[in-house]
């Protein structure tokens, strides 16, 4: 039984994710392969032949993977899919927006964003926003999944794998890149970093996230998350936003500041390690599942915070 | 152009689910349903070709039960032209969705679909992309922006890292992102005329799709529970219990 990993890369790194995705391979069994696939991208190979207890590394150099496009992603994945049982990639967008394609062609029904392993075949995942666990069984021959990183560990680096080239299926050429924005930040990536503070409507502003949230975050090392309002209101980028159909964090500490605590926002944060909340409402359903709660004013409570941070 | 837009009737992303005591799914005796919420962002989005001039005619699709046809006369106050019901009482997962979808679409011939990210039942995201792949078309996942471009359709893409622009080739699949726009609310006038619009209902049998589940729901759970912790009284006991308390600072 042999197990494929379908690698995040950006540029020529390889994301974080893909060590815990290849931990979510480990538990169903058998060999683990990575797939790396890029235009160039040798960095990046290197780096996944390094993750721990990994097979081998299967590196697919084209200029159609240089944008993650779906179309030829997926008809890549495919070529390589009658060796593996199962396929996994992370639920990143670029996951998200591939695997259910390769499912497809493969006439599989894809297991999304699981959190746990129980067989083979059995697998944990959070639906209704979190609300309910559904454990499900897949009949499918090959198993097509997506994986939610922040519920595994991140595997090793002591690996030595052997890389090897693939080759590129033609490019059907449906659809093509014209740009990215991506946003830019010195700042951990929001579902790796230990810490996150996350603001919400209250914040009312760009500049009072910059005024009162950014300076805290940089005192603790923190990434910066939002809440939907915020980022449909423009305040902060749309990978800013936290819950169920923003992303999923974990972190150690999570800081809700002006947060209301809708279930959506709380599919994104509950599972963090320790949650404070900051809201003027003591009522505010966020406190409900916060482990230290402040009743406060934001706008007088971080500037306090923040000195006390020294 | 002509735009299918799939809607599916879930329940209303303000209800808190109740898992069943015996494990075997959630409650959805007595609880309000409705569209799911990025379907009415797909239908605003096709209204909005419509009036632009770009599309000439919008048809509303639901897999589903009988009472799914509220959700299908929604979307045609909301402007959509016509409506097909596939009826069904069976949980149907998105390869089937999927599949059905692609035999409507083999019928009706569309330059464009426009279906949700992410119906907020399943939270699968999946039925977008399967039927792209199904009809051997492009697609336009995440969408925050949709234009004509030519022949093409220009598409900026909510991603990990911020914004990504593609231009994908019609037909195509789209769909969509919270903030592609803010779906409007029917007036009355429009739900009456929506009363006199078709909508065809046939039987899920009469496709010839193979409908049944892949995956066994072996039993659904309540998430871990968070107990509520305590409140602190100032910046000071905060920051004094996360150091010393819970070790995080
Ligand atoms: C399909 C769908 C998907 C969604 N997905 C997501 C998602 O992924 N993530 C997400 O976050 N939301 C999501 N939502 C939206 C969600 O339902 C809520 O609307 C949203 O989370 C509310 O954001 P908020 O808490 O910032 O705003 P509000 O609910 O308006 O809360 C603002 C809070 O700030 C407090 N406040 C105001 N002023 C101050 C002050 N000066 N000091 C301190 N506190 C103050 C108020 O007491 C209030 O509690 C989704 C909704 C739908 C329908
Ligand atoms: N039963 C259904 N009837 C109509 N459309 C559906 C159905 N199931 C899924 N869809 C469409 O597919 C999208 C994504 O659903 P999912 O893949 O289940 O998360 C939804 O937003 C709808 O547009």
């Amino acid at each position: 039984m042999a197990v494929l990993v379908v690698a995040d890369i950006h540029g020529n790194k390889i994301d974080d994710s893909t060590h815990k995705t290849v931990s979510a391979a480990k538990a169903i069994g058998g060999d683990v392969d990575i797939l790396v696939a890029g235009s160039g991208a040798v960095d990046a190979a290197a780096a996944a032949a390094k993750i721990a207890g990994v097979r081998k590394v299967l590196h697919a150099d084209a200029a159609q993977y240089a944008n993650r496009l779906a179309e030829p992603f997926a008809d890549l994945i495919v070529s390589l899919a009658s060796d593996y049982e199962a396929i996994l990639k992370a639920a990143t967008t670029t996951g998200k927006n591939v695997m259910p394609r390769v499912a497809a062609l493969l006439d599989v029904m894809q297991i999304s964003e699981i959190v746990a392993v129980e067989a083979p075949d059995t697998f944990v995942r959070p639906v209704y926003a979190g609300n309910a666990m559904q454990t499900v069984k897949s009949n499918d021959a090959k198993k097509v999944i997506t994986v939610r990183a922040t519920s595994f560990a991140a595997a090793g680096e002591d690996g030595a794998a052997e890389v090897i080239s693939v080759d590129a299926p033609a490019d059907a050429g449906l659809s093509s890149f014209v740009g990215e924005e991506l946003t830019k930040s010195e700042r951990p990536e929001l579902t790796g970093a230990k810490i996150v503070i996350s603001g919400g409507r209250a914040l009312a502003s760009y500049e009072n996230f910059e005024q009162y949230i950014f300076p805290i975050a940089d005192k603790l090392g923190a990434a910066v998350g939002a809440s939907r309002a915020a980022v449909d209101a423009g305040y902060v980028p749309n990978d800013y936003q936290v819950g169920q159909t923003g992303k999923v964090v974990a972190p150690e500490l999570y800081i809700a500041v002006g947060i209301s605590g809708a279930i959506q926002h709380l599919a994104g944060m509950k599972d963090s390690k320790v949650i404070v909340a900051i809201n003027k409402d003591e009522e505010a359903p966020i406190f409900q599942i916060a482990d230290y709660g402040l009743v406060a004013d934001l706008f007088k409570a971080l500037p306090e915070l923040d000195e006390a941070l020294g | 152009m002509k735009i299918l837009v799939p809607v599916k009737r879930v329940i209303d992303y303000n209800v808190k689910v109740r898992v069943k005591s015996d494990e075997t799914g959630v409650d959805l005796a007595n609880v309000k349903m409705s569209m799911n919420p990025f379907d009415e962002i797909a239908v605003e989005e096709a209204v909005r070709l419509k009036e632009a001039g770009t599309a000439e005619e919008i048809v509303a699709i639901s897999i589903g039960p009988e009472k799914a046809q509220d959700q299908i006369r929604q979307a045609l106050a909301m402007g959509a032209d016509r409506g097909i019901l596939i009826k069904t009482d069976e949980t149907v997962e998105p390869l089937a969705v999927a599949k059905l979808l692609k035999a409507v679409a083999d019928e009706e011939k569309p330059d464009l679909m426009i279906l949700g990210k992410q119906a907020i039942d399943d939270d699968s995201n999946q039925t977008g992309q399967m039927l792209a792949a199904l009809l051997g078309w492009a697609q336009g996942t995440f969408a925050s922006k949709v234009e004509k471009d030519g022949e093409a359709l220009k598409v900026t893409r909510e991603i990990d890292g911020g914004l990504q622009t593609i231009s994908i080739k019609l037909p195509a699949i789209v769909t969509t992102d919270l903030r592609l726009n803010e779906p409007r609310y029917a007036s009355l006038p429009n739900i009456m005329k929506a009363k006199k619009k078709p909508l065809d209902v046939k039987d899920v049998g009469e496709f010839g799709v193979d409908i049944s589940p892949r995956l066994e729901t072996l039993k659904v759970t309540e998430p871990p529970k968070r107990e509520a912790g305590v409140k602190v009284e100032s910046v000071a006991e905060l920051v004094e219990k996360l150091k010393n308390e819970a070790g995080v600072l």
